[in-house]
Protein backbone atom coordinates (compact mmCIF):
# COMPACT_ATOMS: atom_id res chain seq x y z
CA UNK A 1 0.00 0.00 0.00
CA UNK A 2 2.69 2.01 0.88
CA UNK A 3 5.64 0.86 -0.82
CA UNK A 4 8.48 3.10 -2.16
CA UNK A 5 6.72 6.10 0.17
CA UNK A 6 8.96 7.82 2.99
CA UNK A 7 7.83 8.78 6.02
CA UNK A 8 8.99 10.76 9.46
CA UNK A 9 7.38 9.53 12.37
CA UNK A 10 7.54 12.57 15.53
CA UNK A 11 7.47 10.86 19.17
CA UNK A 12 7.29 7.10 17.42
CA UNK A 13 9.75 6.03 20.29
CA UNK A 14 6.74 4.48 22.08
CA UNK A 15 2.88 4.63 22.55
CA UNK A 16 0.26 5.66 19.68
CA UNK A 17 3.87 7.23 17.23
CA UNK A 18 5.25 3.94 17.76
CA UNK A 19 2.21 1.87 16.83
CA UNK A 20 2.29 4.51 13.43
CA UNK A 21 5.63 3.81 12.43
CA UNK A 22 5.18 0.06 12.58
CA UNK A 23 2.17 -0.03 10.72
CA UNK A 24 3.95 2.36 8.28
CA UNK A 25 6.54 0.20 7.76
CA UNK A 26 4.22 -3.00 7.40
CA UNK A 27 2.49 -1.27 4.17
CA UNK A 28 6.50 -1.15 2.47
CA UNK A 29 6.98 2.69 3.78
CA UNK A 30 10.81 3.62 4.74
CA UNK A 31 10.11 5.24 7.99
CA UNK A 32 12.21 7.93 9.90
CA UNK A 33 11.94 7.14 14.01
CA UNK A 34 12.06 10.25 15.70
CA UNK A 35 12.69 10.29 19.48
CA UNK A 36 13.72 12.85 21.87
CA UNK A 37 14.94 11.26 24.83
CA UNK A 38 14.69 7.07 24.57
CA UNK A 39 17.24 6.21 22.51
CA UNK A 40 16.89 2.45 23.51
CA UNK A 41 13.27 2.76 22.58
CA UNK A 42 13.61 4.11 19.76
CA UNK A 43 16.50 1.88 18.07
CA UNK A 44 13.74 -1.23 19.53
CA UNK A 45 11.71 0.49 17.44
CA UNK A 46 13.94 0.57 14.10
CA UNK A 47 14.91 -2.86 14.98
CA UNK A 48 11.07 -4.00 14.78
CA UNK A 49 11.00 -2.32 11.43
CA UNK A 50 13.99 -3.77 9.61
CA UNK A 51 12.29 -7.37 10.53
CA UNK A 52 9.07 -6.31 8.91
CA UNK A 53 11.39 -6.35 5.84
CA UNK A 54 11.57 -2.23 5.51
CA UNK A 55 14.15 -0.08 6.33
CA UNK A 56 14.39 2.64 8.94
CA UNK A 57 16.73 5.30 10.87
CA UNK A 58 15.99 6.80 14.01
CA UNK A 59 17.12 10.79 14.89
CA UNK A 60 16.92 12.43 17.87
CA UNK A 61 15.67 15.97 17.60
CA UNK A 62 13.06 18.42 20.20
CA UNK A 63 10.07 19.33 17.80
CA UNK A 64 9.89 22.19 19.40
CA UNK A 65 13.79 23.69 18.31
CA UNK A 66 13.73 24.52 15.22
CA UNK A 67 17.08 23.97 14.39
CA UNK A 68 16.58 20.31 15.41
CA UNK A 69 14.10 20.23 13.39
CA UNK A 70 15.75 21.34 10.48
CA UNK A 71 18.72 19.15 10.57
CA UNK A 72 15.95 16.30 11.36
CA UNK A 73 14.20 16.46 8.10
CA UNK A 74 17.62 16.95 6.14
CA UNK A 75 18.58 13.71 7.52
CA UNK A 76 15.46 11.92 6.36
CA UNK A 77 16.02 13.71 3.32
CA UNK A 78 19.46 12.65 2.67
CA UNK A 79 18.84 9.27 3.76
CA UNK A 80 15.83 8.66 1.97
CA UNK A 81 16.18 10.72 -1.17
CA UNK A 82 12.34 11.93 -0.36
CA UNK A 83 9.87 12.79 2.56
CA UNK A 84 6.06 11.60 1.24
CA UNK A 85 4.26 11.25 4.70
CA UNK A 86 5.08 13.23 8.18
CA UNK A 87 3.19 12.34 11.27
CA UNK A 88 3.27 14.80 13.81
CA UNK A 89 2.73 12.86 16.70
CA UNK A 90 5.13 13.69 19.32
CA UNK A 91 3.44 15.23 22.47
CA UNK A 92 3.72 15.56 26.04
CA UNK A 93 0.74 15.92 29.49
CA UNK A 94 1.99 18.41 32.06
CA UNK A 95 -1.86 17.84 33.67
CA UNK A 96 -2.80 20.38 36.48
CA UNK A 97 -6.05 22.48 37.53
CA UNK A 98 -5.98 26.19 35.91
CA UNK A 99 -5.98 27.30 39.15
CA UNK A 100 -2.39 25.77 39.37
CA UNK A 101 -0.99 25.27 35.92
CA UNK A 102 2.49 27.18 36.18
CA UNK A 103 3.03 29.31 33.22
CA UNK A 104 6.03 26.50 32.03
CA UNK A 105 3.68 23.96 32.31
CA UNK A 106 1.26 25.61 30.10
CA UNK A 107 4.18 26.65 27.78
CA UNK A 108 6.16 23.49 27.61
CA UNK A 109 3.21 21.51 26.44
CA UNK A 110 2.29 24.60 23.60
CA UNK A 111 5.88 24.47 22.84
CA UNK A 112 5.77 20.36 21.89
CA UNK A 113 2.50 19.86 21.10
CA UNK A 114 1.57 22.74 19.15
CA UNK A 115 4.59 24.64 17.84
CA UNK A 116 6.28 21.55 17.21
CA UNK A 117 3.73 20.86 14.91
CA UNK A 118 4.27 24.26 13.03
CA UNK A 119 7.99 23.67 12.65
CA UNK A 120 8.16 20.20 11.29
CA UNK A 121 4.94 20.93 8.87
CA UNK A 122 6.90 24.07 8.19
CA UNK A 123 10.57 22.43 7.55
CA UNK A 124 9.10 19.35 5.23
CA UNK A 125 6.64 21.60 3.10
CA UNK A 126 9.91 22.62 1.21
CA UNK A 127 10.21 18.78 0.12
CA UNK A 128 6.54 17.98 -0.76
CA UNK A 129 5.97 20.68 -2.81
CA UNK A 130 9.18 19.88 -4.91
CA UNK A 131 7.81 16.97 -4.71
CA UNK A 132 4.40 18.18 -6.00
CA UNK A 133 2.77 15.75 -3.21
CA UNK A 134 3.00 14.73 0.12
CA UNK A 135 0.67 13.59 3.03
CA UNK A 136 0.86 15.43 6.44
CA UNK A 137 -1.68 14.00 9.45
CA UNK A 138 -1.39 15.11 12.75
CA UNK A 139 -2.18 13.50 16.02
CA UNK A 140 -4.73 15.52 17.89
CA UNK A 141 -6.89 14.65 20.81
CA UNK A 142 -11.04 14.32 20.82
CA UNK A 143 -10.24 16.76 23.94
CA UNK A 144 -9.18 19.28 22.08
CA UNK A 145 -13.19 19.21 20.75
CA UNK A 146 -14.59 18.68 24.04
CA UNK A 147 -12.46 20.00 26.85
CA UNK A 148 -10.94 18.45 29.19
CA UNK A 149 -10.63 19.69 33.38
CA UNK A 150 -7.09 19.67 34.35
CA UNK A 151 -5.66 19.62 31.13
CA UNK A 152 -6.08 23.40 29.96
CA UNK A 153 -2.27 23.64 27.95
CA UNK A 154 -2.69 19.80 26.60
CA UNK A 155 -6.09 20.86 25.28
CA UNK A 156 -5.59 24.17 23.86
CA UNK A 157 -2.29 22.82 22.10
CA UNK A 158 -4.48 20.04 20.40
CA UNK A 159 -7.45 22.50 19.24
CA UNK A 160 -4.54 24.43 17.56
CA UNK A 161 -3.34 21.54 16.46
CA UNK A 162 -6.89 21.38 14.83
CA UNK A 163 -6.88 24.93 13.46
CA UNK A 164 -3.61 24.55 12.15
CA UNK A 165 -4.52 21.44 10.15
CA UNK A 166 -7.39 23.37 8.70
CA UNK A 167 -5.49 26.53 7.50
CA UNK A 168 -2.00 23.87 6.01
CA UNK A 169 -4.57 21.82 4.62
CA UNK A 170 -6.39 25.63 2.31
CA UNK A 171 -2.28 26.87 2.14
CA UNK A 172 -1.49 23.60 -0.06
CA UNK A 173 -3.84 21.94 -1.39
CA UNK A 174 -3.10 23.51 -4.48
CA UNK A 175 0.23 21.72 -4.84
CA UNK A 176 -1.18 18.27 -3.82
CA UNK A 177 -0.07 18.25 0.08
CA UNK A 178 -2.77 17.08 1.43
CA UNK A 179 -3.68 17.51 5.80
CA UNK A 180 -5.75 16.08 7.96
CA UNK A 181 -6.09 15.69 12.15
CA UNK A 182 -6.53 12.51 13.91
CA UNK A 183 -8.08 12.62 17.40
CA UNK A 184 -7.46 9.69 19.33
CA UNK A 185 -9.86 9.01 22.12
CA UNK A 186 -8.43 7.00 25.54
CA UNK A 187 -5.98 5.05 23.94
CA UNK A 188 -4.11 2.40 26.49
CA UNK A 189 -0.20 4.08 26.70
CA UNK A 190 2.19 5.45 28.89
CA UNK A 191 0.57 8.78 28.87
CA UNK A 192 -2.67 7.40 29.66
CA UNK A 193 -1.48 5.00 32.02
CA UNK A 194 -0.57 8.20 34.14
CA UNK A 195 -4.11 8.45 34.82
CA UNK A 196 -6.04 7.69 38.30
CA UNK A 197 -8.24 4.35 38.41
CA UNK A 198 -11.28 6.75 38.95
CA UNK A 199 -10.37 8.95 35.98
CA UNK A 200 -10.08 5.66 33.96
CA UNK A 201 -13.45 4.60 34.85
CA UNK A 202 -15.31 7.96 34.63
CA UNK A 203 -13.36 8.16 31.04
CA UNK A 204 -14.53 4.47 30.33
CA UNK A 205 -18.61 5.47 31.00
CA UNK A 206 -18.47 8.31 28.22
CA UNK A 207 -17.22 5.51 25.66
CA UNK A 208 -20.19 4.17 24.43
CA UNK A 209 -17.87 1.24 23.00
CA UNK A 210 -17.44 0.62 26.82
CA UNK A 211 -13.35 0.18 26.16
CA UNK A 212 -10.32 1.81 25.40
CA UNK A 213 -8.68 2.28 22.25
CA UNK A 214 -4.99 0.90 21.21
CA UNK A 215 -2.36 2.43 19.58
CA UNK A 216 -2.98 0.39 16.23
CA UNK A 217 -6.60 1.21 16.20
CA UNK A 218 -4.95 5.04 15.39
CA UNK A 219 -2.25 4.17 13.46
CA UNK A 220 -4.77 1.98 10.78
CA UNK A 221 -6.88 5.35 10.13
CA UNK A 222 -3.28 7.53 9.66
CA UNK A 223 -2.17 4.28 7.19
CA UNK A 224 -5.33 4.96 5.79
CA UNK A 225 -5.00 8.78 5.23
CA UNK A 226 -1.37 8.28 4.01
CA UNK A 227 -2.36 5.90 1.29
CA UNK A 228 -4.11 6.64 -2.43
CA UNK A 229 -7.27 6.07 -1.02
CA UNK A 230 -7.56 8.96 0.94
CA UNK A 231 -7.29 11.24 -2.10
CA UNK A 232 -9.73 13.11 -1.66
CA UNK A 233 -9.91 13.85 2.28
CA UNK A 234 -8.17 17.20 3.50
CA UNK A 235 -8.22 19.25 6.52
CA UNK A 236 -10.42 17.13 8.12
CA UNK A 237 -9.94 15.92 11.88
CA UNK A 238 -11.02 12.07 12.74
CA UNK A 239 -12.10 11.02 15.56
CA UNK A 240 -10.68 7.38 16.60
CA UNK A 241 -12.79 7.63 20.13
CA UNK A 242 -14.94 4.62 20.35
CA UNK A 243 -17.75 6.73 20.16
CA UNK A 244 -16.46 9.41 22.91
CA UNK A 245 -16.60 12.68 21.45
CA UNK A 246 -19.53 12.95 18.74
CA UNK B 1 24.46 40.47 -15.28
CA UNK B 2 22.70 39.92 -18.32
CA UNK B 3 23.11 35.65 -17.01
CA UNK B 4 21.68 35.90 -14.19
CA UNK B 5 18.41 37.65 -15.51
CA UNK B 6 18.24 35.01 -17.90
CA UNK B 7 18.81 32.22 -15.53
CA UNK B 8 15.99 33.87 -13.45
CA UNK B 9 13.97 34.33 -16.41
CA UNK B 10 14.11 30.78 -17.69
CA UNK B 11 12.58 29.25 -13.75
CA UNK B 12 9.69 31.92 -13.96
CA UNK B 13 8.60 30.68 -17.41
CA UNK B 14 8.74 27.29 -16.25
CA UNK B 15 7.10 28.03 -12.78
CA UNK B 16 4.45 30.23 -13.87
CA UNK B 17 3.77 29.17 -17.52
CA UNK B 18 3.94 32.52 -18.59
CA UNK B 19 4.97 34.03 -22.07
CA UNK B 20 8.83 34.81 -22.24
CA UNK B 21 7.88 38.66 -23.50
CA UNK B 22 6.17 39.41 -20.31
CA UNK B 23 9.13 38.22 -18.10
CA UNK B 24 10.96 41.62 -17.96
CA UNK B 25 13.10 43.03 -15.20
CA UNK B 26 10.15 45.28 -13.85
CA UNK B 27 7.82 42.76 -14.58
CA UNK B 28 5.70 42.00 -10.71
CA UNK B 29 5.20 38.65 -9.94
CA UNK B 30 1.91 39.44 -8.52
CA UNK B 31 0.33 42.00 -10.69
CA UNK B 32 1.95 40.88 -14.22
CA UNK B 33 2.86 37.05 -14.17
CA UNK B 34 -0.24 36.52 -11.82
CA UNK B 35 1.78 34.30 -9.54
CA UNK B 36 -0.07 33.75 -6.38
CA UNK B 37 1.54 34.45 -2.78
CA UNK B 38 2.99 30.24 -2.99
CA UNK B 39 3.61 30.56 -5.97
CA UNK B 40 6.14 33.41 -5.04
CA UNK B 41 7.56 31.21 -2.52
CA UNK B 42 8.39 28.37 -4.46
CA UNK B 43 9.78 30.80 -7.22
CA UNK B 44 12.31 31.98 -4.27
CA UNK B 45 12.80 27.95 -3.57
CA UNK B 46 13.83 27.46 -7.04
CA UNK B 47 16.16 30.31 -7.05
CA UNK B 48 18.07 29.12 -3.86
CA UNK B 49 18.40 25.94 -5.70
CA UNK B 50 19.52 27.06 -8.90
CA UNK B 51 22.26 29.61 -7.43
CA UNK B 52 22.97 27.47 -4.27
CA UNK B 53 22.05 30.15 -1.81
CA UNK B 54 19.51 30.91 1.08
CA UNK B 55 17.59 33.83 0.81
CA UNK B 56 16.28 34.68 4.08
CA UNK B 57 12.05 34.82 4.89
CA UNK B 58 12.85 38.70 5.35
CA UNK B 59 14.59 39.12 2.42
CA UNK B 60 12.31 36.83 -0.13
CA UNK B 61 9.46 39.56 0.92
CA UNK B 62 11.06 42.16 -0.36
CA UNK B 63 11.37 40.09 -3.46
CA UNK B 64 8.28 41.10 -5.56
CA UNK B 65 9.88 41.88 -8.99
CA UNK B 66 11.90 40.15 -11.57
CA UNK B 67 14.37 43.16 -10.89
CA UNK B 68 14.22 42.47 -7.40
CA UNK B 69 15.23 38.94 -7.62
CA UNK B 70 18.14 39.60 -10.45
CA UNK B 71 19.41 42.23 -7.90
CA UNK B 72 19.39 40.30 -4.74
CA UNK B 73 20.89 37.57 -6.40
CA UNK B 74 23.69 39.82 -8.23
CA UNK B 75 24.17 41.60 -4.81
CA UNK B 76 25.07 38.09 -2.98
CA UNK B 77 27.51 36.54 -5.61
Amino acid sequence: MLHGKTALVTGASRGIGKAIALELARQGAKVAVNFAGNEEKAQEVVDEISELGSEAIKIKANVSQEADVKQMIKEVVGQFGTLDILVNNAGITKDNLLMRMKEEEFDEVIDINLKGVFLCTKGVTRQMMKQKSGRIINIASVVGVSGNPGQANYVAAKAGVIGLTKSTAKELASRNILVNAVAPGFIGTDMTEKLTEEQKDGMLDMIPLSKLGRGEDVAKVVRFLASEDANYITGQTIHVDGGMVM
Amino acid sequence: MADTFERVKKIVIDRLDVEESKVTMEASFKDDLEADSLDVVELVMELEDEFDMEISDEEAEKIETVGDAVNYINSIQ
